[in-house]
C-alpha cells in the first residue's frame, strides 16, 4: 500500500495516542483562494460533496462565532451536519465544531489550517478532534464523508518496506 | 470488524517495537527468539508485544509446531490498511474536486469576507 506518494496527494494521519484524524494536502493556489474556497458557501457547496450527491448549503456564516448548517442529498437519501464556527482568521485558521444531525449529541473539533507555500501554493491541515477512540475508528471504518481522512503515516513507512 | 477491533488493531499498531515485528512477520513466520533477537529486549519483553498483537488478532501461534513459529493474520491488517485507504480516497477525491474550482476562480479577492474580527 503506498500513500501519500506525491506532493498533491492528500495523507491520513490516525493518531494512536489522542482520538484524531489528520488529513494534509498541497495545492497549487494560493491560501487566499484556498480560504474563500471554505468560507464562501456558494463555492464550498461546489466541492465538498461526494460526486453522486449534491450539497445544499442551508446557512453558512464564516466568521468567529457564526453557524453553519448543510445537507447532502441524492434521490433516496439526505443527511444534514451543522455547527459553529469558533475561531476564523482569514486565509489562515477555521476552527469550528462538527455534528450530524443523526447524532446530535456527538460533536467533532475540527480545525484547518492553511500555510503558505509561497510560490502560489499552500498546504491544508485538517484535524478532526472526536470524544473517543471508538468514534474515531469508526469514522475511519465507516469512510464517510463527514470525516476527515487520516493515515497511518508510520505505517506507511513500514509497508514500503520489502 | 467492528469499531472495537479496529480500536484494538491500532493501539496494537501504536508501539513501533510491535510495528516493526509486524513488518518482518509480512516476509515469513518467526520463532519468539528470532523475533527477539535484533531487539535489545529480553525475550519476555518480545512475549509481551506478541500478547497485544494476539489480543488484536493481528498474528497467531501455531499449537502443534514444537518452535510454535508466530504468523501474520494478513487479512486482519489487509482489513485496517483498506479501511484507511478507503478514507483516504474520500478524502482524495473531495480535494480534487476543489483543486478543479480552485483553477476556475479568479485570482484576487476583491470582496474579502467579514470575519467578525475586532480591530
Amino acid at each position: 500500500m503506498t500513500m501519500a506518494t506525491t506532493d498533491h496527494e492528500t495523507q491520513i494521519i490516525v493518531d494512536p495516542n489522542v482520538p484524531l484524524v489528520r488529513i494534509i494536502r498541497e495545492f497549487d493556489a494560493p491560501p487566499e483562494k484556498v480560504f474563500r474556497a471554505h468560507a464562501d458557501p456558494e463555492l464550498f457547496a461546489q466541492w465538498i460533496g461526494p460526486d453522486n450527491m449534491t450539497a445544499r448549503v442551508d446557512h453558512f456564516d464564516c466568521r468567529t462565532g457564526g453557524a453553519w448548517r448543510y445537507t447532502m442529498a441524492r434521490d433516496d437519501f439526505e443527511a444534514s451536519f451543522h455547527g459553529s464556527f469558533h475561531d476564523v482568521v482569514p486565509n489562515e485558521l477555521i476552527v469550528q465544531t462538527f455534528t450530524f444531525d443523526g447524532v446530535p449529541e456527538g460533536v467533532a473539533l475540527e480545525t484547518l489550517h492553511l500555510e503558505d507555500l509561497g510560490d502560489g501554493r499552500t498546504r491544508l491541515t485538517a484535524t478532526s478532534l472526536v470524544d473517543s477512540f471508538e468514534s474515531r475508528d469508526a469514522v475511519v471504518a465507516s469512510g464517510m464523508e463527514t470525516g476527515v481522512v487520516e493515515g497511518y503515516n508510520k505505517l506507511d513507512a513500514l509497508l514500503a518496506e520489502d | 470488524m467492528p469499531a472495537d477491533a479496529l480500536s484494538k488493531v491500532f493501539s496494537a499498531l501504536a508501539d513501533p517495537t510491535r510495528r516493526d515485528m509486524v513488518a518482518r512477520l509480512t516476509r515469513a513466520d518467526a520463532t519468539v527468539n528470532e523475533l527477539a533477537e535484533p531487539y535489545d529486549v529480553s525475550v519476555q519483553a518480545v512475549s509481551k508485544h506478541l500478547k497485544v498483537l494476539e489480543g488484536a488478532g493481528l498474528v497467531t501461534r501455531s499449537r502443534e509446531a514444537q518452535r510454535r513459529p508466530v504468523h501474520l493474520e494478513a487479512e486482519v491488517f489487509d482489513l485496517m490498511t483498506k479501511w484507511i485507504e478507503r478514507y483516504r480516497r474520500q478524502a482524495e477525491a473531495r480535494y480534487e474536486r476543489l483543486d478543479t474550482l480552485l483553477d476556475a476562480m479568479p485570482d484576487g479577492d476583491p470582496e474579502p469576507p467579514d470575519t467578525g474580527e475586532k480591530p
